[in-house]
């Protein structure tokens, strides 16, 4: 089947700047933890892609969900807020593991993402190595440590 | 002086408690540790009722690792808890537990955890998933504030 490896993605980033796309996925390439990896640039996309419709309806199947969503907040058409909330208040879709990774301290923002139910609040460090470091413990934590539900009857 | 603890493990089985407790200590928390036996405890300490009347409930803890199988409360009990009341939804929740029970698992993603993370049995795969957890949620992580 066309396709396959968008219902077998490992890490979902999403995130409109590309200097910290870049710096993210590179991260996770020197760990070798880049496998499988899908960046999308807007929250419209991250939807179309988690509920498989829009662009990915032909592609994607939502019971094969990514194994870790990583989710800026602030990005054009549909920001990660919205986004978060979509996730956790659809049954099929609300165990996926959603890290927020955004620049944003604010903690109206991070009160507002743990209620929404989050799964975990990251501050980028503005330091090169330092965010390098921060995204392999994240990758680390979220796909080795982690225990997430099985596929099977995926309803909550 | 009142307790502001980091990390409060609820942990009914001392031998368990003891090898998390140690492992933590190698990221140099032991003095954050607040560890809790039953799911009772854990419930009196956030609400600061019965042994903890007066606490200031504001301090809140940045991460609760719980056990799922204790005595009185048990761990879904109060992840229930915890994540239906206002004040406390915002605490990260990890269960760490050795149930491997997809039932189990299911419930608490449900009930809103944050991390859900089975021991493994050797010790050293033990001792470094908790520091690895240990880490994550004191350094990485950020709780909100209240």
């Amino acid at each position: 089947m066309a396709n396959m490896e968008l219902n077998d993605v490992q890490i979902l980033l999403v995130e409109d700047n590309d200097d910290d796309a870049k710096l993210t996925i590179h991260a996770l390439e020197k760990n070798k933890m880049e496998k499988n990896l899908v960046r999308l640039k807007d929250g419209e996309e991250a939807l179309d892609f988690i509920f498989a419709s829009g662009k990915f309806l032909e592609t994607r199947n939502i019971a094969f969900p990514p194994k870790l969503i990583l989710l800026d907040i602030r990005m054009p058409k549909v920001n990660g807020i919205e986004v978060l909330q979509k996730i956790k208040c659809a049954p099929l879709t609300k165990a996926i593991p959603v890290v927020i990774l955004t620049s944003s301290k604010e903690d109206p923002d991070i009160q507002k993402c743990y209620n929404l139910g989050a799964n975990s609040y990251v501050v980028k460090p503005i330091d090169f190595e330092k965010f390098a470091l921060t995204i392999k413990d994240i990758a680390y934590y979220w796909l080795k440590v982690n225990q997430p539900p099985s596929l099977e009857n995926l309803y909550l | 002086m009142e307790i502001a603890a980091e990390i409060i493990l609820v942990e009914d089985n001392p031998s368990d408690a003891d090898l998390i407790k140690r492992a933590l200590n190698k990221n140099n928390v032991a003095n954050k540790i607040l560890h809790l036996k039953d799911g009772q405890e854990v419930i009196d300490y956030l609400f600061g009722e019965g042994q903890w009347k007066g606490r200031t409930t504001t301090n809140t803890p940045k991460v609760i690792l719980l056990d799922l199988k204790m005595p009185k409360v048990s761990g879904i009990e109060v992840l229930k808890r915890i994540k239906s009341n206002p004040e406390t939804k915002g605490i990260p929740v990890v269960v760490l537990t050795s149930s491997k029970e997809d039932p189990d698992i299911k419930e608490c993603y449900k009930l809103g955890v944050n991390s859900y993370v089975v021991k493994p049995v050797g010790f050293e795969d033990f001792s470094r998933t908790v520091a690895q957890l240990g880490l994550y949620w004191l350094l990485i992580n950020q709780q909100p504030k209240w």
